[in-house]
């Protein structure tokens, strides 16, 4: 590495000068978070008449995302399943 | 008293050349990350001095090589972004380390910036390829080969707090929270017991319950102990259980939790001990069971399932933040974590539009089911992989999300803001305006350090041992009183 003694002799120099530079004042900032489109609110347990509406609603709508999915699944599925092999990581 | 619980996460991603079988992986990768071009001029390189991934958590060094490229390879394999991110290529994987943030809402902002990197350079570096082949990038943790690639999340933790006290509380804690962290996955890999589908990409990888290594024989809790800071007063609690996930909700949950219980650990909150008698058969087993009704053996002998496991946590979790003043963030996590318990026990499936493995299954079987297909199919192996897709207009993720059918937890105006700017409340607010700044003068970059090459002066390193300092409220009188790197150079030593 480009320079790396001097590096090495100046990071002491340089940890002193940071620390007075960042001991100025302390202080954080939090964040909120938005409200909004959160569901938490609505457990409605309901009977079993009401999980089977839930259900079926449920399935119509799947079945709007199927017909989205079919068109941009990758053809060849077999082949490029097969492919996609990857190395070990981390 | 708990330390702020600063975190970031590291993601690698799958990366794979279409039209292209025998395509090279690292060069690919070099070709990805270095596609990606911010305004900063200069070759900048990752300061390796600043490592050391062979310190154990447990008390000791061990042998081997330490990596340490050369100075060319450095700087064609690491960038450092001007939002606090290091974006590089580790072993055969691109991978993007989001800047450290200080809650867990921005912690969803910064690694979807991640993603939204990742798919801008992988235009860029299509654009070189020959006619016909197309580079993919997948934000998951297995090829379902057998083959796994991390994806890790960091957190500031108290370096009083014993390691062994750690190890103890997470290890039942990790092998559970999967039922809500999980990306899902369809079969099993690593020998592991033949399944149609399972919740955790990573479950089936691991084989041991504490060790250094990440790569062979990989650990629940790993003791890598390079904590980027002052290692006098911290440690950082390096993650490497977890999914990759796409949801906001999943991500949000997944790290707020674990910040919680981390604290938790630290005041000595845990009051009751879950050990379990075997993790690693345990996290399988958990991972294996998408109805979350699995029994898994405690020491005591006694049978618990995930979720009842989840419950205690939860519990001592109320009890911990009953008599503590709680900022916003942290309470919303607790609302939400509470209600996805209750789902899970009710029926899982309800978290269809929140939970990533949830949301994965059932469209799978919503696909199956129509199409009439199994789940050795191999179009559902397709769907499986392209739910990770980090292309808008074909990942299925992102479809998902584009039709409402994955809550949200922030904005996409706020994902665009944090591709170009660093949280403003930890060290990575400096790392990035210097980037943006002085560019042109700044030799090397570390998470703790970063040091300037001015007319010809010895290279000064700055060290940034505070991850809480060097944000916009310490230094922004410093960077505006210093056009110039010599100048803030100058100001430095004043």
């Amino acid at each position: 590495m480009r320079h790396q003694n001097t590096t090495r002799r100046l990071a002491n120099h340089a940890d002193a000068d940071c620390f007075a530079v960042f001991a100025a004042s302390d202080s954080t900032q939090k964040q909120v978070p938005r409200k909004g489109d959160s569901d938490e609110q609505s457990g409605e347990g309901g009977g079993p008449q009401k999980l089977a509406k839930r259900g079926k609603e449920l399935k119509e709508s799947m079945d709007a995302l199927v017909d989205e999915i079919d068109e941009v699944l990758e053809e060849n599925a077999e082949e490029f399943v097969k492919n996609y092999v990857q190395r070990g990581g981390e | 008293m708990a330390v702020p619980k600063v975190m970031g996460t590291e993601v690698e991603y799958g990366i794979t050349v279409k039209g292209d079988p025998d395509f090279d992986p690292i060069s690919s990768c070099v070709l990805l990350v270095n596609a990606y071009r911010e305004d900063q001029a200069g070759d900048i390189l990752w300061d390796y001095d600043q490592e050391n991934p062979l310190a154990d958590a447990r008390g000791f060094q061990v042998d081997g090589e330490k990596y340490t490229p050369n100075q060319q390879e450095n700087i064609a394999r690491n960038k450092t972004l001007m939002n606090g991110a290091r974006y590089y290529v580790d072993h055969a994987h691109p991978e993007y380390s989001c800047p450290e943030v200080t809650n867990v809402r921005e912690l969803v902002i910064h690694e979807k910036a991640g993603e939204r990197i990742l798919e801008a350079s992988r235009r860029e570096a299509n654009a070189l390829l020959p006619p016909g082949a197309q580079l993919l990038i997948y934000k998951n943790n297995s090829d379902r080969k057998g083959n796994s690639y991390g994806s890790h999340e960091n957190y500031l933790m108290d370096r009083r707090t014993p390691f062994k006290q750690i190890v103890e509380h997470l290890l039942p804690f990790f092998v559970s929270r999967q039922i809500y962290c999980g990306a899902g996955k369809v079969g099993s890999e690593n020998r592991g017991h033949p399944v149609d589908y399972q919740i955790s990409q990573r479950a089936d990888f691991f084989e041991t319950e504490v060790a250094l290594d990440t790569m062979v024989k990989r650990p629940i809790i790993n003791t890598r102990d390079e904590p980027h800071a002052d290692r006098e007063k911290y440690r950082r609690l390096h993650v490497i259980v977890g999914d990759a996930n796409l949801s906001e909700y999943t991500i949000y949950l997944r790290n707020g939790v674990t910040a919680l219980i981390l604290s938790m650990i630290e005041d000595g909150a845990i009051k009751k001990s879950l050990s379990l008698r075997d993790p690693v058969k345990a996290i399988k087993e958990a991972s294996h069971d998408p109805s979350c009704r699995v029994r898994l053996q405690l020491d005591d002998g006694k049978k618990v399932s995930a979720v009842e496991l989840q419950k205690e946590f939860l519990e001592m979790a109320l009890a911990y933040t009953s008599s503590r003043s709680l900022d916003v963030v942290t309470k919303d996590v607790i609302v939400r974590w509470q209600h996805v318990l209750e789902c899970l026990a009710r029926d899982p499936m309800e978290l269809h539009e929140k939970i990533d493995w949830v949301m994965k299954k059932a469209m799978i079987e919503s696909f199956m089911e129509r199409k009439q297909l199994d789940w050795d199919s191999p179009q559902v192996g397709m769907l499986d992989l392209q739910y990770h897709d980090l292309r808008p207009d074909k990942g299925l993720y992102y479809l998902l999300e584009r039709q409402g059918r994955a809550e949200r937890i922030v904005t996409d105006e706020e994902i665009a803001a944090a591709v170009h700017n660093p949280p403003r409340d930890t060290r990575a607010y400096f790392r990035g305006e210097c980037l943006r700044r002085y560019g042109s003068a700044v030799f090397g970059v570390n998470w703790d350090a970063i040091s300037f090459g001015v007319n010809g002066e010895p290279i000064k390193r700055i060290l940034m041992a505070e991850p809480l300092k060097g944000t916009k409220v310490y230094v922004e009188d410093l960077l505006t009183s210093s056009p110039t790197a010599a100048e803030l150079v100058r100001n430095l030593r004043t």
